[in-house]
């Protein structure tokens, strides 16, 4: 197989980077990147998004060497960057983020099957479509009840959320449409019979449900839905040069050949190519006959019945990706992100308990505030919405100040809890002693209060751990999202999750040791656990 | 000039008079001990002389510096008690030792901070105080490696390293086992011995009638004697005082 040559460099670079876990390689990274933007010699990278969660045949980890990102569209933009003498770059984005973030400056383009529609238009420009299909319906195997879409009246159907297959089933009425957020679980869930049908884009059918032999097809392709490439309202000049270079790929017949090779040609796209570009009315070739070698690596892939021992060699393939890239990424974040939280909430313990009115007050709206509404929207506003305000952070730094300020609040409670649980005498033997209040609290009541409050902190930090998947919203790869690629690339959620809920349940348990020991270092009555040991063994009633 | 004058102290907690109109001095190396039933304001009168409890009438001077309730700020005030606080040591009927700190650092940590002194003078200071009050072998422990009378010998000492010119004891034995009390006081006697000007809130009546220079007594926040311990113990002129006294003993 023929690999695209750019992004793949691009994403092993990256992942390099990320690979040996040096801030250097990163530092190394955003040198070279830096230098090319400074180079005048050099056109600007064009930067273009998607989910590779997706799948494909869109976007996907190269199951050969799952770091590496392929697909249709990855060709097709390499096409259209070569056309248009720049780099192509692609940036990884969660679905739903992929507009925001085109909005926010992120990237300059959205290319990942994005339907061209009235709603969409009203926020972003689209390309010429480069794509054009219709949706299929899928049932099980054994199923003859379900001949076209009028026989799914009454009965449960799984689509793709807010796709034009979605709209379809909810014109026809009186169907029990389950919306998935991926394309692979819907098959999954028809193949055990949660749902009755699936109705999903064409391209889709044919990489996940055709080559299962549990499913099958019914009927031809429904709609008609046309992929366009979305760019910002204001990129006008990009707009012209984009339409111009797909036109060119178009007469050349390189689009055609891209379908070709994955296998999704066909005669709608054809037509729509005819109609752009009248001229390829006699030149246009047929779809290809030959089977397209990327279908069937695919579809051997997922469907293949694997021993155990061939599952356990697969196993290997997905740890370079979940150790070296997702895990290093969730690391950093987790870390960072606690390290903000735990020196905020302090802060925020002490405003609340020490500082003036108007102060105190503000520090309990906060705790409030960022305890009582929930991580992922407050992830959205600092990443999309403070632009907005002219604030424009890195995802990395959204991600840990986004975390930091959210666990802070937590953090704030833990502290004043621990705070208020040194008795009153403390503080008043250290101003009896002549220390100011703000001394007391620094040196006596501060350093036993955090004593006491390593275990919930400890807590919170495993939960924090966890939590971090969020941060895929804005564009960070770590771990989750590195097991939801692998996932739906190998159509193994259950060996890629056990993986990756290992890695971290590892990742999490030296910090857990890490506190423990710290617990018992540092107790503030040293003798409790020795003494309450001896006194159940029954030997020296009293300390010395 | 007398190291303390309180004079008409006067103290309200909600609808509760906890302080009378009170007025005593203490003179300069005199031991005073404050007598009388639990809940006549022994505790609240004793923390007034160091600002832990603020008064609403009367006046606290301590060697120089006065205190007194009046529309001076916040931050006048906070001051003003730090200062008071330098001058005066605290010993609590319940220790309070720090107890994230062994035994030396808890006597050094004030002098580092407040005085900002080097750590090795600190130290050296720390170390003799802690040798005289008998824990030459126990600097190094925790706190709650000691037994009570040991605790409170160090918090004694940790008073002491701030060099005050007067201490203050709120019971200092009671929560004492009987066994360890004599340990304490005996220290408060050395004390008296080298010119300590202290004034002790004690249920001990032997030691105040011993030690003490003057006995005040308190009776449901009023100061209804103060005299020489013989006139207390063998002639009370007050009918309450002699009904508390054969309450006790």
């Amino acid at each position: 197989m023929k690999t695209p040559n750019i992004v793949p460099h691009i994403a092993r670079q990256f992942t390099a980077a990320t690979v040996l876990g040096g801030f250097r390689r990163w530092m190394l990274l955003a040198l070279c990147l830096g230098a090319s933007v400074a180079n005048a010699q050099t056109p600007a990278p064009l930067r273009w998004a998607g989910d590779a969660e997706g799948g494909a045949p869109y976007l996907l980890p190269n199951p050969k060497n799952p770091r590496e990102i392929i697909g249709f569209e990855i060709d097709l933009m390499e096409a259209l960057a070569r056309n248009l003498g720049r780099k192509s770059v692609f940036v990884q984005n969660q679905w739903d983020g992929l507009v925001p973030g085109l909005q926010r400056g992120n990237y300059d383009l959205v290319v990942n099957g994005l339907e061209i529609t009235d709603d969409r238009k009203q926020q972003v420009n689209f390309s010429l479509p480069y794509y054009v299909c219709g949706e299929q319906l899928s049932v099980r195997a054994d199923e003859t009840a379900i001949q076209s879409l009028a026989d799914l009246r009454g009965k449960v159907v799984g689509t793709l959320k807010a796709s034009l297959a979605q709209r379809i089933l909810e014109r026809e009425g009186g169907i029990e449409i389950r919306s998935y957020e991926n394309q692979n679980n819907p098959y999954d869930d028809l193949a055990i019979g949660r749902l009755r049908a699936v109705l999903m884009d064409w391209p889709i059918a044919i990489y996940y449900s055709k080559p299962n032999p549990k499913l099958k097809f019914v009927g031809e392709t429904i709609g008609r839905m046309e992929y366009g490439i979305a760019l910002r309202k204001t990129d006008t000049a990009l707009l012209r040069q984009v339409n111009e270079a797909l036109l060119a790929l178009i007469k050349a017949g390189e689009l055609q050949r891209i379908y070709d090779k994955w296998g999704i040609g066909n005669p709608e796209t054809t037509a729509l190519f005819v109609q752009i570009a009248p001229e390829l009315q006699t030149a246009m070739p047929a779809p290809s006959a030959t089977p397209s070698q990327m279908l069937a690596d695919f579809s051997r892939n997922i469907t293949t019945q694997l021993t155990w021992q061939q599952r356990l060699q697969r196993w290997r393939i997905y740890l370079p990706p979940l150790l070296l890239q997702g895990a290093p990424m969730t690391l950093l974040i987790s870390l960072l992100g606690m390290a903000v939280a735990v020196a905020l909430g302090l802060v925020l313990a002490l405003i609340y308990l020490y500082a003036p009115q108007p102060l105190s007050w503000l520090a309990r709206a906060y705790v409030e505030l960022f305890r009582g509404t929930p991580l992922l929207i407050q992830l959205y506003l600092i990443f999309y919405g403070l632009p907005n305000v002219g604030i424009r952070l890195s995802p990395l730094t959204a991600a840990v100040i986004g975390l930091g300020l959210n666990y802070a609040a937590y953090e704030a409670e833990n502290y004043r809890a621990g705070i208020q649980a040194i008795p009153r005498g403390q503080m008043e033997a250290a101003l009896s002693l002549g220390m100011t209040r703000a001394q007391a609290l620094r040196h006596v009541i501060v350093p036993q209060a955090l004593r006491l409050v390593i275990p919930p902190v400890t807590n919170d930090f495993i939960a924090l751990f966890k939590d971090s998947s969020i941060v895929s919203v804005i564009t960070m790869v770590e771990l989750t999202k590195v097991y939801g690629q692998l996932a739906a690339t190998y159509y193994d959620y259950i060996g890629v999750g056990l993986l990756a809920a290992a890695i971290y349940f590892l990742m999490g348990l030296p910090f857990v040791r890490l506190a423990r020991w710290a617990e018992k270092r540092l107790a503030t009555d040293k003798r409790i656990s020795t003494t309450a040991k001896r006194r159940w063994l029954g030997v020296g009633a009293k300390p010395a | 000039m007398s190291a303390i004058s309180v004079s008409h102290l006067g103290k309200r907690f909600d609808d509760h008079e906890a302080l009378r109109d009170i007025s005593f001095d203490v003179e300069v190396s005199e031991l005073t001990a404050i007598i009388g039933p639990s809940g006549c304001g022994k505790s609240t009168l004793l923390r007034c002389l160091n600002g832990l409890e603020l008064f609403d009438r009367g006046r606290v001077r301590l060697g120089q510096i006065t205190l007194e309730m009046n529309d001076n700020g916040q931050r006048e005030l906070q001051t003003q008690l730090r200062h008071l606080r330098e001058e005066v040591g605290m010993v609590f009927q319940s220790f309070n030792l720090f107890p994230h700190l062994t035994v030396l650092e808890n006597a050094v940590l004030a002098p580092m901070v407040v005085k900002k002194q080097a750590r090795s003078v600190a130290e050296e200071k720390a170390r003799a105080l802690l040798a005289k009050v008998g824990l030459r072998e126990r600097m190094d422990y925790y706190p709650s490696q000691l037994s009570g009378g040991q605790q409170q010998r160090a918090a004694i000492a940790r008073a002491l390293t701030m060099e005050p010119k007067v201490m203050l004891y709120d019971e200092p034995t009671s929560a004492l086992d009987p066994s360890l009390v004599g340990e304490v006081l005996g220290i408060m006697r050395q004390l008296d011995d080298e010119g300590m000007t202290q004034v002790v809130v004690t249920h001990e009546m032997r030691f105040a009638r011993e030690v003490a220079d003057k006995v005040l007594v308190l009776h449901d926040g009023e100061l209804i004697e103060a005299d020489a311990p013989e006139v207390i113990f063998s002639a009370p002129k007050d009918e309450r005082t002699r009904a508390f006294l054969q309450s006790i003993l």
